[in-house]
């Protein structure tokens, strides 16, 4: 018995030579999952960016449920806030002489909606009497899950779209190519404007199902840039010693495009998912500035803003910035932040950015 | 699929490479003119026959990838015939073409940017296998740590990734690749020259036992004279698409015939400070491929180049037994 | 399933022997040795951004007047994310004047480094000269100590006393202008009273004589049109055109074609002879040096294992990896059916173990090997070698070595 166990020790002990001096290398490097992460954080932008979007999902996703928890409300409740307001009524009419004279008279209201900000409402509330700050919060939910939603889509197509078109070339590559510039070249916006101005005319299509639509012709158009992206990165690997590898092996076409070429395209997919997220609610909150979006009285940042519009009078872009000022920032933050995560992220996935 | 059985009387041949010829055309083609093309390789025959070695040298861009590209039909053939174990390759549909793969290997230059990036070790080598079902499933992992012990790899790399190895692991793992497929065949297309000259040494043991184990043919493609003697059985001597010198490695190390190769032996630097060789510098540098000289390719820099050099282009001709040379300083009839 | 059950077994006793196999840092790890690195380079580049530096801190005396350069105990480390890169690890060797040394060893040896740190070229700043000295004796035997010199002094040394020929010429040779512009450059800017027609003239002279056929047409012509050979030739050239003291060849012909590495080979040995310079030249060819050096220095592993004299390093090598090196080449000579392999691989010099490094590859050691590095032993005036088998004069006979495989 001792014996056996001598033997066995034996073997290990020379197994663990063999080990040593063999083939180990024995020092340690940075995975590189790790680079990049150093790489990224190395930019000050790149995390400035970072925190712009936790704050923005903070914002997002756990604000409502914070106010939910100590306020007791929801997106929809509506204050009716009594306070005296200074009503001041114009117009003008034409005198017997001819003259134009402006009729001007001043008087003191009760009104409910429109609260500045105060401490309960630290933003006032809105037109409908909605509390403004609340608002923000579902509007920021909608338009991060839209664009979440709308680039999953997108790049997901594109990927399939573009492996296929990248790898097999000829008549397939033509094919989706072709329909890549179609798309490409058709303007963007006018034409969501068409559509969505469009179904907002078909009565049939219930309000709620819009944003459906909205996502779909996001995705259709957006998908494009994706696509072109895979294509470009795989004619380039195709020519790696590798994949002449993979051939010689014999392994299926499916299997070269899906293994070994798409994982490779992971790093560009990342850095332009994360460019586009900013894209997606930049087009969003243009639809619903435009009325064409998320339907009242759902909120939604365009939406917000939209109150301010100068056609339907001054007095909301002059008198009332609490409403619309925030709504403004909150876009612009996002799709900074998603700018610099990406520019961050395109850098530290780039080997030339190596010391 | 019985078309693309040739009648081979010769079985001891494995593979029989005929009149192959592999032109790329050049992508700048300016209008009226004809369309240009690298003659990457032009007219090349030979054969090798089951369990041997045969190497094929060249300097670089003289086509010995190419040779070894097209065999495999990475390429497509321009023209000529590859007939491997009795079947002409070119006849052969690209599902069934697939099928074959297996039996046919290679083994790349370039260590680092032949394994892919995003797959661990153990799925590198053995992912074919399960696709070709090369073993029942039962077996499949033992099956691949017994081919990576073969191979000089420790079990344990099968779940690291090949960024992780050092050029000559990553070679051997290069190797475990193709062995794991049961070739008949592998073309090993210079897989020393981007490592050091230690790991060298194991990676040629390790194919010289591997050979002997499982008794593999191999094409061995280098620039490195002294590796090719050492592997080879019989060796070819290409020049700007051209066999130039064919025949046994005891004939051409010991009697080499032709200008060139006699040039390409004196040229090996000697390990010894004392012995001076009595060196053949050749003038010049190889020319473009796009148009290459008339009549022999090697006149340019050809120390005995006679007026008939530059008009008739010298045939491959049989003048010992099995070696043979295109040059005009020996009888062409 | 028998081999992975080995594995586990191997695990297992590792781990109670306290081996580690993970592959990589940790993030305190890593932390840490950032840390560190910064605190070192701002050490080290405040003390290199030193202004007006009076001459006589860097004016030095040769150890012997006829070397033209002479490395002392040099050591050269990189400060990398993963750990200290101690590239060069205490290098002594010299270069006497009008002779070529070979510097042999494979690759990330530590070969490289030593050169650039003779240029102060190391990459900075996480390349830095830690200690030891680089003595320089110009035309005029001044002598210079490299490492303590400032970089505008540098600039008149680099290029005009000191040339480098790299292994890939087309990287050093600058893709948009012609080949004529970027040598009469050279010219221009180390030769004081140098007019362009001067400069003109140089450049033709020296591409003639490095035995370019039409100087004239490829003094107009840009790098790519010419062929790898070609443009090894004009580096060469341009080199030349100072009249160096000492030409630096790293890698010369590695990237080129056997019989255009005889043409270069050929050439370098006629250049020598013409200018009566050094040569530096480093390769991994153990047959380049045979042919062209004068004396050879082994490294490994950012050390000298064994130096001496061409003859001494090849008809009697005493170092382990040297035989090894030399054994492990094919050659028409190899008789038995198995080639010598040294096992294992080249270590990167990081965390370097205190005992020889060869320890874990070498199949001669014996018990002291493990426990300490050995001293250099000298065999001759210019024969040494880092053995403890050499300790007691040389003990070792190569013979053995040969019967024991
Ligand atoms: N800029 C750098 N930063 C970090 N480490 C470096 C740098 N340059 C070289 N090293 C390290 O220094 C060591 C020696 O490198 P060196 O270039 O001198 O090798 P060499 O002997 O010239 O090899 P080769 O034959 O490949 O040219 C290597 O481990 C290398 O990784
Ligand atoms: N895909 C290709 N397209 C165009 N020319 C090529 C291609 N591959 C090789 N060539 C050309 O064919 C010639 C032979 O190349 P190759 O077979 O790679 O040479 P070697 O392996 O002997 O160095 C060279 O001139 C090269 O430029
Ligand atoms: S045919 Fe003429 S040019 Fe060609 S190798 Fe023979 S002698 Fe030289
Ligand atoms: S000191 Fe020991 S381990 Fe090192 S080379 Fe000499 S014998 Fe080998
Ligand atoms: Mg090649
Ligand atoms: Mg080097």
């Amino acid at each position: 018995m001792i014996e056996k166990e001598k033997a066995a020790e034996q073997t290990i002990s020379n197994i663990n030579q063999e080990a040593r001096d063999g083939y180990e290398q024995h020092f340690k490097v940075i995975s590189p999952g790790r680079m990049v992460a150093k790489r990224f954080f190395k930019s000050k932008l790149s995390i400035a960016g970072l925190y712009m979007i936790i704050f923005v999902f903070l914002f997002s996703f756990v604000g409502p449920l914070i106010v939910d928890v100590t306020w007791g409300y929801e997106e929809l409740e509506v204050f009716k806030i009594e306070r005296i307001d200074d009503m001041v009524s114009t117009a003008d009419f034409k005198g017997p002489d001819g003259k134009i004279y402006t009729y001007y008279d001043k008087s003191q209201t009760l009104v409910y909606f429109k609260a500045p900000p105060s401490a309960e409402h630290w933003l006032g509330t809105d037109t409908s009497g909605f509390d403004i700050l609340t608002r923000l919060m579902y509007g920021g939910r909608i338009s991060l899950t839209i664009s979440f939603i709308v680039i999953f889509l997108e790049t997901i197509i594109g990927v399939i779209l573009g492996g296929l078109a990248g790898y097999f070339g000829k008549w397939v590559d033509q094919l989706i190519m072709r329909i890549v510039d179609i798309l490409a070249c058709l303007p963007g916006l006018p034409i969501l404007l068409v559509l969505s101005a469009t179904i907002k005319s078909i009565d049939t299509i219930p309000a709620e199902h819009r944003i459906y639509y909205m996502m779909a012709f996001l995705t259709l158009m957006g998908w494009t840039g994706v696509t072109r992206i895979v294509r470009g990165q795989i004619l380039m690997l195709r020519e790696q010693e590798y994949m002449l590898a993979a051939e010689t092996t014999g392994i299926s076409p499916m299997h070269k495009i899906f293994r070994h070429l798409v994982p490779n395209t992971m790093p560009q997919l990342i850095v332009s998912a994360t460019l586009g997220l900013g894209g997606v609610i930049l087009y969003e909150s243009t639809l619903s500035y435009l009325g064409l979006g998320v339907p009242f009285p759902r909120a939604a940042w365009g939406s917000m803003i939209a109150l301010a519009d100068p056609s339907k009078g001054q007095e909301i872009l002059a008198y009332y910035p609490n409403m619309w000022v925030p709504a403004g920032i909150l876009i612009v933050v996002t799709v900074l932040g998603f700018s610099f995560i990406g520019d961050g992220l395109r850098d530290a996935f780039d080997p030339r950015m190596k010391r | 699929m019985e078309n693309a059985y040739v009648n081979n009387n010769n079985n001891d041949d494995i593979l029989i490479v005929r009149n192959l010829k592999k032109y790329y055309p050049l992508s700048k083609i300016s209008i009226g003119k004809k369309r240009s093309y690298v003659k990457a390789v032009d007219d090349v025959s030979f054969s090798i026959k089951r369990g041997t070695t045969m190497g094929l040298v060249g300097e670089s861009g003289c086509g010995k990838t190419t040779v070894g590209r097209t065999i495999l039909r990475l390429h497509d053939v321009t023209d000529g015939q590859v007939i491997f174990d009795g079947m002409d390759l070119a006849k052969i549909p690209p599902r069934k073409l697939r099928r074959l793969r297996p039996q046919m290997q290679m083994i790349f230059q370039d260590p680092y940017s032949s394994l892919s990036p995003r797959l661990p070790i153990g799925e590198i080598i053995g992912e074919a296998v399960k696709e070709h079902k090369i073993v029942p499933r039962s077996e499949y992992r033992s099956y691949i740590l017994k081919v990576m012990h073969d191979c000089g790899l420790q079990p344990h790399y099968y779940y690291r990734y090949p960024h992780e190895f050092s050029g000559g692991q990553r070679q051997r793992i290069s190797i475990a690749r193709a062995v794991a497929l049961k070739p008949k065949f592998i073309i090993c297309d210079e897989p020393l020259s981007a490592l050091d000259v230690s790991i060298q040494a194991q990676i040629i043991n390790l194919m010289k036992d591997l050979q002997e184990q499982y008794g593999y043919t191999y094409l061995f493609i280098s620039h490195d004279l002294s590796v090719v003697e050492y592997l080879s059985d019989t060796i070819g001597v290409m020049y700007l698409g051209s066999m130039v010198e064919m025949g046994e490695k005891k004939q051409i190390f010991d009697n080499p015939m032709h200008p060139y190769t006699k040039a390409l032996l004196s040229a090996i630097p000697v390990s010894d400070p004392d012995v001076k060789m009595n060196r053949i510098i050749l003038k010049g540098d190889i020319p473009s491929p796009v148009n290459p000289p008339s009549g022999c390719k090697f006149r340019t820099r050809c120390p005995y180049a006679t007026k008939v050099c530059a008009e008739v282009a010298p045939k491959l001709k049989e003048y010992e037994s099995g070696h043979k040379v295109a040059c005009h300083l020996y009888s062409q009839d | 399933m028998g081999l992975l059950d080995k594995w586990r077994q191997i695990k297992q006793a590792e781990a109670e022997q306290g081996i580690d196999h993970t592959m990589y840092l940790t993030l305190k790890e890593e932390r840490r040795i950032s840390r560190e690195n910064n605190r070192i380079i701002r050490q080290f580049e405040r003390e290199k951004n030193r202004k007006n530096v009076p001459e006589e801190e860097y004016l030095t005396k040769m150890r012997d007047p006829n070397n033209v350069v002479e490395f002392e105990n040099l050591h050269t480390y990189f400060f990398t994310d993963v750990g200290t890169v101690k590239s060069v690890n205490g290098v002594t060797f010299d270069i006497p004047q009008g002779k070529v040394v070979g510097v042999v060893g494979e690759s990330g040896c530590g070969k490289s480094v030593t050169s650039l740190s003779l240029m102060q070229l190391v990459q900075a700043p996480q390349g830095q000269i830690v200690s030891g000295s680089i003595r320089y004796q110009d035309r005029n035997g001044k002598c210079y100590e490299i490492t303590k010199m400032p970089r505008d002094k540098m600039l008149k040394v680099r290029g005009k006393e000191i040339a480098m020929i790299f292994q890939e010429p087309m990287t050093s040779l600058n893709p948009v202008f012609k080949i004529g512009e970027q040598m009469d450059e050279v010219v221009l800017l180390h030769e004081e009273d140098a007019t362009p027609k001067m400069a003109r003239e140089r450049s033709l002279e020296m591409l003639n004589l490095v035995g370019i056929a039409d100087p004239q047409k490829v003094y107009n012509n840009y790098p790519h049109e010419l062929s790898g050979g070609m443009r090894q030739r004009v580096m060469i050239a341009m080199a030349l055109s100072c009249t160096p003291r000492l030409i630096i060849a790293d890698e010369p012909t590695t990237a080129l074609d056997v019989t255009i590495q005889a043409q270069i080979l050929e050439l370098l040995r006629d250049v020598k002879n013409k200018i009566n310079g050094s040569i530096m030249l480093i390769t991994h060819d153990l047959g380049v040096i045979a042919e062209m050096a004068d004396y050879v220095v082994v490294m490994y592993a950012g050390r000298i294992i064994e130096k001496g004299t061409v003859r001494e390093i090849f008809h009697n090598p005493k170092h382990p990896y040297t035989i090894g090196l030399m054994r492990s080449k094919p050659s028409g000579k190899t008789k038995d059916n198995r080639l010598y392999s040294i096992k294992g691989q080249v270590p990167n010099p990081i965390n370097m173990p205190n005992h020889c490094y060869f320890f874990n590859r070498c199949d001669r050691a014996i018990e002291i090997c493990a426990e300490e590095y050995p001293e250099m032993v000298q065999f001759t005036d210019t024969h040494s070698a880092a053995c403890h088998l050499c300790r007691n004069g040389g003990l070792m006979d190569t013979n053995s070595t040969k019967e024991q495989r």
